[in-house]
């Protein structure tokens, strides 16, 4: 009788020790995400149906919104900025691509290196290198023919400069991952070498170019830096949640416009997500690289191309780091570091840069550590399905989220008088939080596709061993996977280096930031300056990146014998 | 209750895995004795190794249980159970040397650093690796990495081995080796082994027992000779070798109809009239010497002949074949013998005793 019963009984799996230590440090690292996102977020969306008073009045602001003209204006205004700005860098980073992935061109190495600059500054550097192009007193003035550069031409041109790498990256993988046979096929069925480009290339590579659209149409649409700068009546959303929030102090109609922003930024991640799942079943195992061949016509107007853009890079952060050099432009010209003085105006000063190296460092080594384990939980943990995937889902949010709605959350939440968090409002800590969480899903995907190239019994032999999981993780899984650790704690510094958006609700005068200064010091009329300081994050990060190149390298090739056959 | 047969080690009793909606594994019981070496065969998809990762605990059973050397384990965890696994992708620790990969699970016992290196060197020895151990895994060939693998497996000695497709990443000659190898190494070591293969040949030179899968049940289990020979249901026989199968009807005792061919064979109580399928091997299958007395005695003709090395594969038909074909085994000499080429006529016979009856078309 008794084995009856038993055969009729699921079969419930005891937990191990490990089992268990495991789920606790996920929980532990999910109890994080829920404070870090979904909770803030919560306490906006909640916000944004309130009256000053904090009475629930259903959709009241957002009638009240839609029906602001001045208001809507704004969200067709970053609409179309956001559109034109995304056809014309797709334009542009799709041939840059083309050429680097697809022919001989000579000193691809050269327009590898210039392409990346962007990444390495603050997206006002940009708008303060334009004014003194452009500007007023512009030494270029003349070729925007009367055209002021003070709004959406301005803001195209900006948000052109700074998204370009995001788009170009992307770009790269989608024109790198091509079958070399489709083309000997197209050849051999004498296929004209146009007709072989809208026939092949564009097919294999359309997710690519699709998915580069979504997340630089959603850089652009959340940006507030660029608008910030070069502006100037122009209104978009993200200038918009920061004029209710820090100039009129209202809140409930910050929180409407933050959700206003959320959607399209939802929306363009959902579809992202989708083209990349499609983008990933594309190549088949047994696929051919494509090796360029040789075209002189091709590689030399390719050449010229490039080298046209990376002029335009050139003279993009060339002029900013001009314009911090010199005295009192345009009158005086003469080369100075005075403009480094950060202490002599209001905005942080040198403090500022300090803190934003504190920032980053903390961010860089707590967010790395914390995100790849959180990862390597969710990779390779056991059983417990429903809370692995969960944790996975909540951290693939942060990327639809823009930085300024998750700033502005920060504040509704935080600085609660009742949020027993409450101490952390106005600290370093809410900084890094903020931080980690903004840039959470691109680090813990790098995490989780590391790990996934791991062999999946790896888990299984330990098991049988007896070997705890902090021992393989700690001997196996971290030195298997230190490149792409190395890759997570550069991008979160980088990043942490640069951001603005998140960060200008929550800084106080003590945690100051080097990119706040920079807008800070250009609210103030000390445009010099603020170049200066644009410059020391743009040194900062190169340098940074530079001593990674070159200390990553070394480590790795000292660590990484094994991968040598 | 659980019947407990002397030697027996291992104990699987009805045990059923759900994916969802997909049955997996259904209502499995088995016994392996102590020391054996059985070999879980089927097609992919057939559960087997869904079976193999229930025993280890790595993918838990829905319902059933697992009895191993007297102890209850079917809920337990995979670390608290007593398993050495070897994986097709080998799984090595690529960042560590062939010693440190084989001492990784001796060193979580607490042992002495000198008695985990004498017991490394032993293991290493035996597999034939000695000198190897300095290198890391992708300095291996990968016959040499599944010897490493095995290696580490046994390095704590436990009860059960488990070989999840071990030999089907090598190619056929390595895979041909290291059947003998593992083998060797099994005996010596007299660890309880279960392999998971697809690989007849594999399963029928390796194997003390066969255990024949098909849709998540156990069609056979039986000695390597009364899988090939006896084979209990017509998968088994498909699957295990070549078989022809011949749809039949029962016409009365020890008798059966195949279109308009009367043959004879045993076939115990099967009514008159049964739709039956008759099978027999190919090389079972007899040209030599046939006079029309024999028993069985069919007339055909050669329709295509496949040239295999030690013998010809001769597809007959025509004659009193009429449409269907059945496929025949010459050896090199009998091909000489009868001068057997396309198109030959020739008289062939079904020895009764080669002939095997399963119920149904």
């Amino acid at each position: 009788m008794s084995h009856i019963l038993k055969d009729t009984s699921i079969v419930k799996q005891k937990s191990s020790r490990d089992d268990v230590t495991m789920r606790v440090c996920m929980f532990i690292i999910g109890l994080f995400l829920i404070i870090a996102i979904v909770l803030p977020l919560y306490t906006m969306l909640s916000k944004s149906l309130e009256n000053k008073a904090g009475n629930f009045i259903g959709i009241s602001n957002y009638v009240e919104y839609f029906s602001t003209p001045s208001l809507f204006q704004s969200a067709y205004n970053s609409f179309l900025i956001s559109f034109i700005s995304t056809i014309i860098v797709l334009l542009f980073a799709f041939i840059y691509a083309y050429a680097l992935t697809r022919t001989k061109m000579p000193f691809k190495w050269f327009f590898k290196i210039i392409a990346i600059i962007p990444l390495l500054t603050p997206s006002m550097l940009s708008g303060i290198s334009l004014v003194y192009w452009f500007g007023n007193q512009g030494v270029a003035k003349s070729f925007l023919m009367g055209e002021p550069i003070f709004g959406s031409t301005g803001i195209v041109l900006g948000s052109v400069y700074w998204v370009f790498p995001h788009a170009l990256m992307i770009l790269i993988t989608a024109l790198s991952i091509t079958d070399a046979r489709l083309y000997e096929a197209a050849a051999a069925l004498r296929t004209s070498k146009i007709k072989t480009f809208f026939m092949v290339t564009l097919p294999s590579c359309k997710f690519g170019v699709i998915s580069a659209g979504f997340v630089v149409f959603t850089l652009i649409f959340t940006d507030f830096g660029v608008p910030k700068v070069i502006g100037g009546s122009y209104n978009v959303l993200a200038t918009d949640i920061y004029k209710q929030v820090i100039g009129q102090q209202n809140f409930q109609m910050g929180a409407v416009v933050a959700v206003v922003l959320l959607t399209p930024a939802i929306i363009a991640f959902s579809v992202d997500r989708f083209v990349q799942r499609k983008q990933v079943a594309l190549l088949s195992s047994s696929a051919v690289p494509y090796e360029p061949k040789n075209n002189n016509t091709l590689d030399y107007t390719m050449l010229a191309f490039c080298s046209l853009v990376a002029f335009l890079i050139i003279c993009m952060i060339g002029m900013a780091q001009y314009a911090a050099l010199v005295t009192f432009w345009p009158y005086n010209l003469e080369f100075t570091f005075e403009n480094f003085n950060f202490d002599l105006v209001e905005g942080g000063g040198w403090g500022a840069y300090f803190n934003s190296i504190r920032l980053s460092i903390y961010t860089a080594l707590i967010g790395s550590v914390m995100i790849f384990f959180g990862a390597y939980l969710v990779e390779k943990g056991r059983g417990f399905k429903f809370g692995r995937n969960t944790f996975h889902g909540v951290a693939m949010t942060p990327l639809a989220i823009p930085g300024m709605a998750l700033g502005l959350a920060y504040i509704f939440f935080f600085n609660h008088p009742n949020n027993p968090l409450n101490f952390l409002y106005g600290t370093m800590g809410i900084l890094v939080i903020s931080t980690i969480t903004h840039f959470y899903t691109v680090s813990h995907l790098t995490a989780t596709t590391a790990l996934k190239q791991m062999d999946a019994e790896f888990e299984s032999v330990s098991a049988s061993l007896k070997t705890p999981f902090f021992r393989t993780f700690q001997k196996i899984t971290i030195p298997i996977c230190l490149p792409a650790i190395f890759d997570i704690s550069i991008y979160l510094f980088l990043n942490a280096m640069t951001t603005v958006s998140a960060v200008i609700f929550l800084y106080s005068a003590d945690t100051r930031l080097a990119s706040i200064a920079v807008l800070n010091m250009d609210d103030q009329g000390e445009l010099a300056m603020a170049a200066a300081m644009a410059m020391m994050i743009a040194y900062t990060c190169g340098g940074v990146r530079l001593l990674y190149a070159i200390g990553s390298k070394s480590i790795i090739t000292r660590t990484q014998k094994w991968r040598i056959k | 209750m659980i019947i407990q047969n002397n030697h027996s080690y291992l104990q699987v009793r009805n045990l059923t895995k759900n994916f969802g909606k997909f049955t997996a594994l259904k209502n499995i019981s088995l016994d392996v004795t102590e020391n054996e070496f059985i070999c879980f065969l089927g097609p992919s998809g057939c559960g087997k190794t869904t079976l193999l990762r229930a025993i280890a605990g790595l993918d838990i059973q829905t319902y059933g249980s697992i009895h191993q050397g007297g102890k209850d384990i079917s809920s337990l965890p995979p670390s608290e159970r007593d398993f050495g696994i070897v994986f097709q992708s080998y799984a090595l620790f690529p960042n560590l040397t062939i010693a440190r990969n084989v001492a990784i699970g001796l060193e979580n016992l607490g042992i002495h650093t000198k008695q985990i290196k004498d017991r490394v060197d032993e293991l290493l020895k035996m597999v034939g690796l000695m000198e190897q151990s300095k290198k890391y895994p992708s300095q291996l060939s990968g016959g040499q990495q599944q010897r490493v693998a095995l290696a580490r497996a046994m390095a704590t000695s436990p009860g059960l081995l488990l070989l999840d497709e071990p030999l089907s990443a090598l190619d056929a000659k390595v895979r041909s080796h290291l059947r003998h190898e593992i083998k060797k190494l099994q005996r010596k070591l007299a660890v309880t082994t279960i392999m998971v293969t697809h690989d007849q040949e594999e399963a029928l030179t390796m194997a003390d027992r066969i255990v024949v899968m098909d849709n998540g049940t156990i069609e056979q289990i039986g000695t390597p000779e009364e899988i090939y020979i006896t084979p209990k249901t017509k998968f088994v026989a498909n699957f295990v070798g070549t078989t022809n199968f011949l749809p039949s009807v029962i016409i009365s005792k020890n008798s059966f109809k195949f279109g308009e061919i009367v043959m004879t064979c045993e076939t115990g109580d099967l009514n008159a009239g049964s739709l039956v399928t008759i099978a027999i091997r190919p090389e079972d299958i007899n040209a030599r010497d046939v006079k029309d007395t024999d028993k069985n005695v069919i007339q055909t003709e050669v329709l295509h002949l496949e040239f295999l090395g030690s013998f010809c594969r001769a597809k007959l038909g025509h004659g009193d074949l009429k449409d269907t074909t059945i496929v025949v085994d010459f050896s090199k000499s009998i091909t000489r013998l009868l001068n057997i080429d396309l198109g030959s006529k020739l008289k062939v016979s079904l020895p009764p005793k080669f002939i095997r009856i399963y119920l149904g078309e």
